[in-house]
């Protein structure tokens, strides 16, 4: 039974880690492209917008793909993974975060573009009219207003993480509390009949998706509540 | 008037399909509305003013600092102004208190600001400080939105139709509120409008705004008592009088107001011996005799000297008058019919009495 449990909590525990990481820094890195996206109008912005949503259309296979071009030996992941005497960034922990946030990326930035759009100019334009400069407008006013779509972007980021498959297959591989997360171990024990392990994963993965996706209806709800 | 009290604007360009070239100057002293009919620009000027619409060819100078010139361009949040939008716009996110603080300066107010107390106590806001901005109605907001654009100590207030969104009785519930702020700021007020009554209750100048050009530029008498405008010839024309109260009749209620160039006696509630006040006088409540009547219920007859005298459709004539033996005083018009003028042989440069009901004169 010991060994057991160690085998399901120990894809739990990596998930959640990989799922806590991956969404503080897609916050970090989502905010300031949302941002610059919801107040820009140049002929850029499109590409960009597209650029950041192709993981909404590409197989995770072929995401996967390039990204293990990218974070092998021979890629810049490799470089850079050189500087502490590693090989590769692929098939490691911090390898399936850089694949995550890439993949989880317009999860995040399009609940806080629409947030920083339904904003309008007018704050932005009180604010400076009451001598804030652009930063302090965007701390005090933009960010503040946009909450909401934080919370949403940070749940969804967060969800979706959970649920990754085919990426982190492709360039984590199967490793035991490095880069062997749920999904992967429910496929696992799926691939070796252990029907009773996958069912307790799965049923608790069913779980979480309902309690995100409740969770996220009523902050919703009473967002528009205070709102009106 | 040296240049250092005077605001500059030239703003020339392209929105759209619009075109605007609007320039005027204006002394930087108390209230210049920017008057004109809907879509004729007055707040793209003013938004130029504040620094928030960017227009390549423009130039605006306050006092004796340049806010745009040439290539220099003074982004909104550098200029000292204060901006009353046409919504009140509050921040959701904050209290009343922290809207109105949201601009104050933290490093101790300057010298002759106005304080938190004073700007509740001038707005009453005294009992909503510390709600939310959508438990307030749509007056008491606009009241915050006005209080919290005075304590972000500008040397210049611009208020975009401030009462233009608001029903009628919200609009009267705010009316006091901007008299007094006019009274007891001394700050120079830029106040676009396109009611005519909120001009002649609190504007000193007027600028004159159609399809995006400035077409009249002065002191709100002199531009109300323009013949060539439009704005003289309309039914509804009136000028508007700067009086000072010399004497009030307790016992009847009527309050003597000393004019340039006369007196005129006026229904009145309660006045305060002294105190500025502002008459307005409709082209239509004028009449003139040549003769000082003898029994009449008309308890204004003053001295008056015509200066001019235009045809305006097939019967009437407008008459531009200035008060006084001499007509050196203030202007006043009157609407007079065609017949009259040649009976009574009236002429331009003529010694006339005009004769104005006290009931007429509401006096705010």
């Amino acid at each position: 039974m010991g060994e057991l449990s160690a085998e399901i909590w120990e894809p739990i525990w990596l998930t959640l880690k990989l799922a806590t990481i991956s969404t503080i820094i897609l916050l970090i890195i989502g905010t300031p492209i949302a941002w610059k996206l919801s107040r820009s109008d140049a002929w850029w912005k499109h590409v960009a917008m597209a650029i950041v949503a192709m993981p909404l259309v590409l197989p995770p296979t072929v995401l996967g793909f390039y990204m293990l071009l990218l974070l092998g030996p021979f890629g810049p992941g490799g470089a850079l993974a050189s500087l502490w005497g590693a090989r590769t960034l692929a098939f490691s922990f911090t390898g399936l975060v850089i694949g995550s946030v890439c993949f989880s990326l317009p999860f995040v930035v399009q609940p806080i573009h629409n947030a920083f759009k339904a904003i309008g100019e007018r704050p932005l334009e009180v604010a400076a009219t009451l001598r804030a400069s652009p930063a302090r407008a965007f701390w005090t006013v933009a960010i503040p207003l946009a909450r909401p779509g934080f919370l949403t972007a940070a749940m969804l980021g967060f969800a979706h993480t959970v649920g990754e498959f085919g990426v982190v297959l492709m360039i984590g591989g199967n490793i035991p509390g490095e880069t062997k997360v749920l999904s992967v171990a429910i496929f696992d024990f799926v691939e070796t009949s252990r029907w009773y392990e996958a069912n307790i994963l799965a049923g608790g993965m069913v779980v979480f998706a309902f309690a995100t996706i409740l969770s996220m209806t009523l902050i919703e709800r009473r967002v528009a509540r205070d709102n009106s | 008037m040296t240049l250092l009290e005077k605001i500059i604007c030239r703003f020339r360009g392209r929105f759209g399909g619009f075109e605007l070239d609007a320039a005027f100057e204006a002394p930087a002293v108390g209230v210049t509305a920017l008057f004109g009919p809907s879509g004729c620009g007055k707040t793209t000027v003013l938004r130029c003013m504040a620094g928030l619409q960017k227009i390549d060819d423009g130039l605006c100078r306050v006092g004796n600092t340049y806010w745009q010139q040439g290539k220099m361009f003074l982004p909104p949040w550098k200029r000292p102004i204060g901006y009353v939008f046409q919504e009140a716009s509050l921040f959701t996110h904050l209290s009343v208190r922290g809207n109105l603080l949201y601009g104050a300066p933290r490093t101790g107010a300057r010298q002759g600001a106005v304080s938190l107390d004073e700007v509740v106590e001038l707005l009453g806001l005294g009992h909503l400080i510390d709600r939310m901005p959508r438990n307030l109605s749509g007056g008491e907001r606009q009241r915050v939105a006005i209080g919290r654009a005075l304590l972000s100590e500008p040397r210049l207030l611009l208020m975009d139709e401030p009462l233009a969104a608001l029903d009628h009785r919200t609009k009267d519930e705010i009316l006091p509120f901007l008299d007094r702020l006019r009274e007891r700021l001394s700050m120079p007020i830029i106040y676009v409008s396109h009611d005519m009554s909120e001009v002649e209750r609190f504007a000193d100048q007027i600028v004159l705004l159609e399809n995006g050009k400035v077409i009249a530029s002065g002191p709100l008498g002199g531009i109300q008592s323009n013949p060539a405008l439009a704005l003289a010839r309309a039914r509804e024309a009136s000028v508007s009088l700067q009086a000072r109260v010399s004497s009030y009749d307790a016992t009847y209620g009527l309050a003597t107001l000393d004019v340039d160039g006369g007196k005129l006696v006026a229904p009145s509630a309660t006045v305060e011996l002294g105190a500025p006040r502002r008459l307005r006088i409709a082209a239509g409540d004028v009449s003139l005799t040549l003769e000082r009547p003898g029994q009449t219920t008309i308890l204004n007859i003053l001295r008056a000297r015509i200066v001019s005298a235009t045809p305006l459709q097939y019967a009437e004539m407008l008459v531009v008058l200035r008060l006084g033996e001499e007509g050196m005083g203030a202007s006043l018009l009157a609407r007079v019919t065609r017949r009259s003028w040649d009976v009574l042989q009236l002429a331009e440069g003529g010694a006339v009495f005009a004769q104005v009901k006290g009931v007429s004169m509401a006096l705010k």
